[in-house]
């Protein structure tokens, strides 16, 4: 994960009217590694793609891909393919001809053409497939030829918008391994844009998340979680997400402390923080218990197996010392917290200055 | 229950046939009903007072087939369709693949190319009188700033059809134009943005994408021009009247003149079937052939 960079954006910004897309965003992808764009919906992931691709130009700042400055250059100049959310197969084209679409047009000889169809239709598994139209395609296998398209021009970048966005929860899992394998047999470099955070989590060696047009936090999948830089962040990441509580309840006013599921437990004796089960969701392997505390949100305790709780309930929860994230109340940034011992596995980034400052002024970047 | 299901079936089928009624109605009052009528009348003899019509067979179409008009009227007809036909559909596309472009004052472009559907037929004939008048017309007033002589567009046989078609291609582009418009709307921004990532020029899109999409419209507009080529003369009545010597004259002026002017129902009868069987022969040519091979989606 630690080749040259292979694609480079320098302070780039793209906005329509001063509004929306992307602001001052930089960002460093290595070669090889797979790269997950994450935000809510609206935050500028697919514009900063599009900004990648050539699709989209640049208001300001410079795209550099493999070294060379792209930013003025057309799309197929920049030697990189893209697999849509809506996968823009050809309707009128057959699976094969869909594939072969670009080698045509760039005029490939023919027996190149042949070995790589043959070639990608064996990875993919899309045998048998060759002659159908897209509208007589399974979402699944849809989305298998968008892939093999890309696969097919041998380049060596490819860029992905919410590839699964539009298939359920099963096939997702099996495309999802199947889009990791194929990058790494191939030692692509992948962009991939999601709004799932466990997609994000699972695939990438690098996450980009994103808010309001603007980078949050970049990091590895392991530091996005055990070090979120903001509140934003620590609530975006993980499934359930952080659970907030205000300082004051826990003897830290003007801060905000947060807390992993997993690390919250029912209190044995003496209770940090007593409320109130209000939802009980029985999930198989564990039992997800939704607190109400009037001065926390979403306080989820995962305990193992079927528990025995109802709801209206009244808890005592343990929120051990080690494990708590401390935020500022004003700005929701993390702060360092001197009496604490984050330990040493949990420095993994070191966050920019501008984001630890515990100075209570509303941030503006 | 096989009563109630039977009595579910035939009010299904009395619903079924109450719907189709005022259609029916309809097309077998001013389509199905005058088509026979026609037929009847063209196998009868032209009734005077004193010979009374009588059963005369085929001897109208074949009193047609030696009429020389006859044959001078439908060359010029399949000259017009071949002329007016592909240039206009042509015309028609490269307006809309232009006007559906990022272009300054787009909708205007679109309401300019559309106006000269929304005139009526005469009035676009009228328009184009006070272009081709020999003297003061615009088109001899351009040509006379370039020292061109005089040209009388209308009153020679020479060029009298062609600026006939030209009248026609002008009234109709933009109406085609509207269609293929609605059609390239209906072709979602990622498949061009595909295609760019692809490599494919804007040419190689449009070839090998746009037009293959189009074919459905292009088939459904087709359809439509064949039949105006037939169907369109009102500015006949207005630039030539079929003039000078015939060498502008349509299949359905003619039809008109031998009706309304000539008084001779039977050979009118005549060939408005003989036209019939052609536009007929084409539509399903159309439908059964092209269409199979017409990717819809
Ligand atoms: N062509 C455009 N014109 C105006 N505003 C735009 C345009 N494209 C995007 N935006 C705005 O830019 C912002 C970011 O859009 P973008 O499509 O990048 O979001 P996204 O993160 O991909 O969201 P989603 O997850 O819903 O796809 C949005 O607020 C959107 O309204
Ligand atoms: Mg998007």
């Amino acid at each position: 994960m630690t080749g040259t960079p292979y694609v480079t954006l320098e302070a780039v910004t793209r906005q329509w009217g001063g509004k929306g897309g992307v602001r001052d965003v930089s960002l460093a992808v290595p070669e090889g590694a797979f790269v997950s764009i994450l935000g809510p919906s609206g935050c500028g992931k697919s514009t900063l793609l599009r900004l990648i691709s050539g699709l989209e130009a640049p208001d300001a700042g410079c795209v550099r891909i493999a070294g060379r400055d792209m930013t003025a250059r057309p799309a197929s100049d920049r030697g990189l393919s893209m697999v849509f959310q809506s996968y823009a197969l050809f309707p009128h084209l057959s699976v094969r001809e869909n594939i072969l679409f670009g080698m045509r047009v760039r005029r490939v000889q023919r027996a190149e053409r042949e070995a790589k169809l043959a070639q990608a239709v064996a990875m993919l598994g899309l045998e048998g497939l060759e002659g159908r139209k897209p509208a007589a395609l399974s979402g699944g296998q849809r989305q298998r030829v968008a892939l093999a398209r890309a696969v097919v021009s041998g380049h060596p970048l490819c860029l992905m918008d919410e590839p699964l966005s539009n298939l359920d929860a099963k096939l997702r899992h099996s495309v999802r391994r199947d889009i990791k394998g194929l990058q790494r047999r191939l030692g692509l470099t992948v962009i991939y844009v999601t709004h799932d955070q466990t997609e994000a989590m699972s695939l990438s060696d690098q996450v980009v998340l994103m808010r309001d047009g603007a980078v949050e936090q970049v990091g590895s999948p392991r530091a996005l979680y055990a070090d979120p830089v903001s509140t934003f962040a620590a609530e975006f990441i993980g499934d359930p997400p952080m659970a907030i509580v205000e300082g004051a309840a826990l003897g830290r006013p003007g801060a905000l402390i947060g807390l992993r599921p997993e690390h919250l437990s029912p209190a044995a004796s003496v209770p940090d923080l007593a409320g109130i089960v209000c939802e009980v969701e029985y999930m198989g392997a564990a039992t997800h218990l939704i607190v109400d505390h009037p001065a926390a949100r979403g306080l989820i305790l995962s305990v193992p197996g079927h528990a025995d709780w109802r709801p209206g309930q009244r808890i005592g929860l343990h929120l051990p010392q080690e494990h708590r994230v401390l935020f500022d109340a004003q700005t929701g940034k993390a702060k360092k917290d001197p009496q604490q011992d984050y330990g040493g596995d949990r420095r993994q980034t070191a966050p920019r200055d501008s984001r630890k400052a515990p100075q209570p002024h509303p941030s503006t970047d | 229950m096989p009563d109630l299901a039977a009595l579910r079936r035939r009010r299904h089928a009395i619903h079924g046939w109450l719907l189709l009624t005022p259609a029916l109605v309809m097309l077998t009052t001013f389509a199905f009903y005058p088509t026979v009528a026609t037929l009847w009348t063209s196998l009868f003899s032209r009734g005077t007072r004193r010979r009374p019509t009588e059963f005369v067979g085929l001897e109208n179409y074949q009193r047609l087939f030696d009429d020389p008009t006859f044959w001078l009227v439908a060359k010029n007809n399949l000259l017009y369709a071949g002329v007016t036909i592909p240039i206009s559909i042509a015309l028609a596309l490269a307006m809309a693949l232009w006007a559906n472009s990022k272009i300054p004052a787009r909708s205007f472009v679109r309401t300019a190319y559309f106006t000269p559907t929304v005139l009526p037929m005469i009035a676009a004939g009228n328009l184009w009188l006070f272009f081709y008048t020999p003297g003061f017309g615009v088109l001899d007033q351009i040509g006379a700033l370039f020292g061109a002589p005089s040209v009388n567009w209308l009153g020679q046989p020479e060029t009298a059809l062609w600026a006939v078609c030209a009248v026609t291609i002008w009234k109709e582009a933009g109406f085609f134009m509207i269609f293929y418009l609605a059609a390239l709307q209906t072709i979602p921004p990622d498949l061009k943005e595909a295609a760019q990532i692809e490599g494919a020029s804007r040419w190689a899109y449009t070839r090998r994408i746009v037009l293959p999409l189009l074919m459905p419209t292009t088939l459904f507009i087709l359809v439509n021009a064949m039949i105006n080529s037939v169907k369109l003369i009102d500015h006949l009545f207005i630039l030539t009247k079929g003039g000078p010597s015939d060498a502008s004259k349509l299949i359905l002026y003619y039809i008109w003149e031998n009706a309304f002017a000539f008084f001779d129902a039977p050979a009118a009868a005549a060939m408005t079937v003989l036209v019939l069987a052609v536009l007929g022969a084409l539509a399903a040519f159309q439908f059964f052939v092209i269409d199979r091979r017409t990717h819809y989606r």
